[in-house]
């Protein structure tokens, strides 16, 4: 694979000399303002040709193709709600959003004409977003856009790309329509491109950035393109392909709640007195410790005062973690690997009369006799009885 | 003249993936398949789940209607557990039904359809100073001056010189059916740009009770997890209700002075297209805003009007009324699902088989719902036309407000039937937007008063007992009646299905072979250039499809696609 230096030195966007007539200056002219300006920094004038590709390369906005597959639109919506920058200056000042079905003025084949035209364009220096699975059951049936599966979208499009990013939990990894049993067989971009073989056009893999969330925070992605296009490289990213800067820490390692949790001050149930005193939210079932995201830090909507799940007062559900979002239930125990709690804390929300069996609902008894069962690792005990029901269950499926 | 097939596969500017085909005879269309794109098998994910969690995977069902599919599935498991919430989480759960609302209309008048009555640059041909003129014979807002329009018209001409046009690339700029003049264009443009900025105020209530948008987490099944307590610094306090009053004050004035006068003079200066775009006129709506926890009084009502007869209307009026429950069917004869049946949805299966399309057979994933046997068309204008059935006093206020605005222009008396058209639906959006901002006023105004009485309880604790529980909710959503159907067993989830506004909408044919809304609405539209269907769009739009789609030509009678490239 290339280092993201050797990719990075294609130009992007379409050529502003294409342009000037446009605007007003015609080709000639600004092969003489090339030129002059290769005179004026010393240069040998047979370097007129890259200056004159630099300048370029400045003025125009980089070309994006966003396509929508198994997906809600709620990764659009959320740039919507983005303040710094706005939706307007994204689109009006920063990149040319060149393809979207959401905001598209032209509709069928107007649409598949500026897709094309795009492409054309811009080959090998757009950049590709993708919202949305791709189901890889039953051909990708599931998902058509002008009689096309993502799949076969992909082929067509994806090699051109200068790079990918994957907005959001489906694009990264499945998302919802990725859970049990995954009807659709809904599968990430960068898990898809794997399957089909699909590479860019000189054989090089095309980076994927993987922005997970449901839907992805619209920070993440606007400052993941704002790295891109300032410091001119792609952000570092961990192991799962996303960036640092957004998904480094756990939600656990980041979270105001986070004292409550050290001094052992749980909220037991919604409305109790520990929940409206602000206390954790981990015996509710929450996934921060074990879910890499940046909510508490930069919270939603731009409107201050913890303005995020656990800051409202509901636990996170781990929605960009794979295998604990849409995987684990609401109010199933996070586990722990960082710092494991004190064991005579009292049992979480999990339990409800109806759900359990016989053998479980014995133990739940048991439980309710007090705090002392749960010293004796009965609690533990239940909730591997329930884990192992609910493999079962699986494994009958 | 001979029928020409036009595809729309992708409709842009809806959310999802929509086909719509037509035949085209004489500039009319003369037929119609509507066909929904995606499947995603959420309601077979949902089996053996805890209800509980229900509403966080419905929710994802869209992201253009966020909260709806959440708020409803809570409704559904708490209708089947016959659990009553806390007053404080009603009104909560009713502020953002109401800001979310908002939004969602404002975003789809300008965003999602005013491109297909607005030719952007056409704008750049316009006098700010008469542009100013046009605007304040129609609204007092402050930015409807000729500077601001003048550095409207500056951005956009800039944007256009650049030669990136972007999302604005092969719109229908220039078309013989574009006839609003230079300056309702600019101000059109103007007013898109501003949008964005009001949309976002909306947004941010949402965020500061639902802890973010889209997909809002601030739910439960028995109530809201919102903590309320005045005197904690992580809590509902003063200071975060305070927020939300601010932004809603802030976002008033865009309701009443900027959509209200716009969709009304553009729905004016094009009244050539009031006759268009009738279709199904058996409406359905849900009665909303529950002013207690139980669901038995409602801020807006709603019903069953058959064939336009508002004489006929039959009132919903409570949670879990038998009249919803027991007329609501859906039909996949004309869907890519195994079988061939007709069924309630407490009893439905929805084991998926594709089989490419084919329009006398299956040719859509969205199944056909029908009321009583017919199918229905649902949305605002449903809505608006049970608040005038119920003498429901804001619906026929704005409701006048706006047929005098539209006939202050045409300088004619506005006849109600007109609402039955692709305009009456913007129309009727609007007006229903109207109402949603005072019940967004109402709402506030009954949660402090509920506080400040002491009540600070936010949530009951759901109980599932042994055994089968079935239950429904229903929820007038942005784009109409939303029902979720739930058979809960051992209190885990044994079937859900989910009856969406769009599948009303959008369905195909039914088991009667009749056509769905978006299909029967089309018919008589007229097409004047086949190769840019840009009257097709209009009417789709007007219904705020919730799918996405592309246009392809079939030559009917060579059964081959011809692709008109117009490139």
């Amino acid at each position: 694979m290339k280092t993201t230096g050797e990719w990075l030195e294609k130009e992007i966007g379409p050529r502003i000399s294409d342009q000037l007539d446009i605007g007003g200056i015609d080709r000639r002219s600004f092969i003489k303002f090339a030129a002059s300006m290769t005179v004026a920094m010393g240069l040998p004038v047979g370097m007129s040709g890259r200056v004159m590709a630099a300048i370029e390369e400045e003025s125009a906005r980089p070309a994006v193709i966003w396509l929508h597959f198994q997906e809600c639109t709620g990764c659009t919506e959320s740039l919507l709600r983005s303040t710094h920058p706005t939706l307007e200056t994204l689109i009006l000042d920063m990149v040319s959003l060149d393809y979207s079905e959401t905001l598209l003025a032209g509709a069928g084949h107007q649409a598949e004409a500026a897709l094309h035209e795009s492409m054309e364009r811009n080959d090998g220096r757009f950049i590709l977003v993708v919202e949305g699975s791709v189901p890889t059951a039953d051909n990708g049936n599931f998902c058509k856009v002008a009689g096309q599966t993502p799949q076969q979208m992909l082929h067509k499009i994806a090699p051109h790309a200068v790079a990918a990013i994957a907005i959001g939990s489906c694009a990264s990894w499945g998302g919802v329509q990725s859970a049990a049993p995954n009807p659709t067989g809904a599968v990430g971009l960068a898990k898809a491109l794997e399957i089909e073989g699909i590479t860019k056009t000189d054989g090089s893999a095309l980076p994927v950035i993987n922005l997970p969330g449901c839907p992805a925070s619209p920070y993440n992605f606007l400052s993941t393109v704002l790295y891109y296009l300032t410091l001119k490289q792609l952000p570092a990213l961990d192991a799962k392909g996303r960036p640092q800067f957004a998904y480094g820490r756990l939600i656990h390692e980041n979270c105001e709640r986070r004292p409550h949790y050290d001094a052992g001050r749980f909220a037991q149930e919604y409305g109790d007195e520990g929940h409206r005193k602000g206390y954790c939210l981990y015996k509710l079932g929450c996934k921060g410790p074990e879910t890499f995201a940046n909510c508490p830090a930069i919270e939603f909507g731009d409107v201050g005062g913890n303005t995020w799940p656990v800051g409202i007062g509901h636990p996170c559900f781990g929605c960009s973690e794979q295998g604990v979002g849409f995987h684990k239930a609401l109010h199933e125990q996070a586990d722990v690997t960082s710092v494991t709690p004190p064991s005579m804390f009292p049992g979480i929300f999990a339990e409800h009369g109806g759900g359990i069996s016989a053998g479980s609902a014995a133990l739940a008894g048991a439980v309710a006799g007090g705090a002392t069962v749960y010293a004796l690792g009965a609690y533990d005990k239940l909730r591997r009885a329930e884990k192992a029901e609910a493999t079962e269950a699986s494994q009958q499926d | 003249m001979s029928t020409n097939r036009i595809t729309v596969d992708p409709v842009t500017r809806i959310e999802g993936h929509l086909r719509i085909d037509c035949d085209i005879k004489d500039g009319k269309v003369v037929d119609a398949w509507s066909s929904g794109q995606m499947w995603r098998g959420i309601e077979t994910i949902l089996r053996g789940r805890d209800p509980r969690d229900a509403w966080l995977y419905t929710q994802r069902i869209c992201g253009v209607c966020t909260t709806v599919h959440a708020i409803v599935s809570l409704r559904a498991v708490e209708n089947a557990l016959d659990l009553e919430i806390p007053l404080n989480a009603q009104l909560i759960r009713n502020l953002i039904m109401a800001s979310h609302g908002i939004h969602d209309h404002i975003v789809h008048f300008y965003h999602l359809s005013a491109l297909d009555w607005v030719d952007v640059p056409s704008a750049l041909k316009a006098d700010p100073k008469a542009t100013e003129k046009l605007a304040q014979s129609i609204s007092n807002w402050p930015n409807n001056n000729a500077q601001h329009f003048a550095n409207v018209q500056e951005r956009v001409k800039k944007f256009i010189n650049s030669g990136q046009l972007g999302i604005f690339s092969h719109g229908y700029w220039g078309h013989k059916a574009m006839i609003l003049p230079p300056e309702a264009n600019l101000m059109a443009t103007a007013h898109y740009l501003e949008a964005l900025d009001y949309q976002r105020r909306s947004n941010q209530i949402t965020a500061v009770l639902g802890a973010k948008t889209p997909h809002v987490q601030n739910l439960a099944v028995g109530g809201v997890a919102n903590a309320i307590n005045p005197d904690n610094q992580s809590a509902l306090n003063m200071e975060r209700l305070a927020y939300v009053k601010t932004l809603m004050d802030e976002l008033g004035g865009f309701v009443r002075e900027v959509y209200l006068p716009d969709v009304t003079a553009i729905a004016a200066l094009y009244a050539d297209w009031l006759p268009y775009g009738q279709g199904v006129t058996n409406y359905l709506s849900a009665p909303d805003f529950p002013r207690d926890g139980k669901g038995t009084e409602f801020g807006m009502p709603g019903g069953y009007i058959p064939n336009a007869d508002l004489s006929q209307f039959h009132e919903i009026t409570h949670f879990g009324d038998p009249y919803f429950e027991k007329n609501v069917k859906e039909s996949i004869k004309h869907s890519w699902y195994q079988g061939d049946w007709t069924r309630t949805p407490y009893e439905e299966e929805t084991e998926p088989e594709y089989t490419d399309f084919n329009e006398n057979g299956a040719y859509s994933w969205v199944k056909a719902p029908t009321f009583l046997d017919q199918p229905a068309q649902v949305g605002p204008l449903a809505n608006v036309l049970a608040g005038v059935a119920a003498g429901h006093e804001p619906t026929k206020r704005y409701l006048k407000m706006a047929m005098d605005r539209i006939g202050a222009i045409t300088g004619s008396e506005v006849p109600l039937s007109v609402l039955h058209s692709t305009l009456g639906r913007h129309a009727a959006r609007c007006v229903r937007t109207q109402v949603l901002y005072d019940m967004m006023q109402e709402n506030y105004d009954a949660l402090i008063a509920n506080i400040a009485s002491g009540d600070y309880t936010s949530f009951n604790k759901p109980v599932f007992p042994k055994g089968e529980q079935m239950g429904f909710g229903f929820h007038e959503a942005p784009r109409g009646i939303l029902s979720h159907w739930i058979v809960i067993e051992d209190g885990k989830i044994k079937n859900y299905q989910a009856v969406v506004p769009s599948t009303w909408n959008a369905g195909p044919r039914n088991q009667d072979d009749a056509r769905g809304p978006y299909e029967a609405s089309l018919i008589d539209n007229p097409v004047l250039e086949e190769d840019r269907p840009l009257e097709v769009l209009r009417t789709v739009h007007s219904f705020d499809p919730c799918l996405a789609c592309a246009v392809h030509l079939h030559d009917n009678e060579r059964q081959t696609v011809v692709r008109v490239n117009t490139a």
